[in-house]
């Protein structure tokens, strides 16, 4: 594996594990942006062009300033008195731990059995294109669908109540 | 380790952290932040089995990739509004504090 692999890899690793760790919420927001924009250059190392651009619009773009506006509205960068981990935090770790070694153990006992093509595959947006206008056109309708949805459910969600109305 | 086991080893490590951070943080918000990151490492799987795979120009894990984004995007945003609403009714985004379904 390349050096770049590891750089990237690490970089990611290190913004998840930020995200997770930091005492202020805020911090952990921009550690959680670190995170994503590792994961694009991944993509992006991948050969996969259109999903990597497509993670930095989505999350860098929407999904981490989203984050900031929910931080900031719920006043959730004040570090709580007793501790920002559950009472229970051990066991979530413990629980966390054994999923990471169920899933490294299945990858690496499969390994010899997953392909390993190393053609670097050539796909153009207009391919991608085509491909979500003809074969993948239910789905796209379906997730068009469900953004109007999830668009129109989050405002009526978070609409502020009048008082009285309850 | 071929390249696609270590892709998948990187996928494994964030999906842990990820799920480490929604089983232990109490703010509400921060464990939207680990499922988002589980949500992540499961799209570098898909990245990954796609490139490596042997049909990459039938364009599979690449599309799956895009609608779990797509989704996702659409969860965080739900999510978030039902936090902002949550913590509008207790004052708080405590999830220890949360102990009741009825307000």
């Amino acid at each position: 594996m390349s050096v770049v692999f590891y750089l990237l890899s690490g970089l990611t690793l290190a913004g998840g594990l930020a995200a997770i760790l930091l005492k202020n919420t805020v911090h952990c927001a921009l550690a959680l942006t670190v995170a994503f924009a590792g994961l694009a250059l991944l993509f992006l190392s991948l050969d996969a062009q259109f999903a990597g651009f497509a993670q930095i619009l989505v999350y860098i773009g929407a999904v981490a300033i989203l984050v900031v506006f929910a931080i900031l509205l719920t006043r959730g960068s004040e570090t709580p008195k007793d501790g920002v981990y559950s009472h229970h935090w051990p066991l979530g770790l413990v629980i966390a731990a054994g999923v990471f070694a169920v899933l490294g153990w299945a990858v690496l006992q499969s390994a010899r059995v997953l392909p390993n093509e190393t053609a670097v595959p050539s796909v153009t947006v207009l391919q991608i294109g085509n491909a979500l206008m003809s074969r993948y056109v239910l789905p796209l309708e379906i997730v068009a669908l469900l953004m109007t949805a999830a668009m129109i459910g989050a405002v009526i969600v978070a609409m502020h109540e009048k008082e009285g109305a309850k | 380790m071929t390249p696609l086991t270590s892709y998948l080893m990187v996928a494994a490590m964030l999906f842990a952290i990820g799920l480490a951070g929604a089983l232990t943080r109490r703010n509400a918000i921060l464990v939207l932040i680990g499922i988002e990151l589980m949500l992540n490492a499961a799209n570098l799987n898909l990245i990954a089995f796609w490139r490596y795979g042997p049909h990459p120009e039938a364009l599979t894990g690449m599309m799956f990739a895009i609608f779990s984004i797509a989704v996702a995007a659409a969860e965080a945003a739900v999510g978030l509004g039902l936090v902002i609403q949550i913590h509008r009714h207790a004052h708080s985004t405590d999830l220890d504090a949360m102990n009741r379904m009825k307000g």
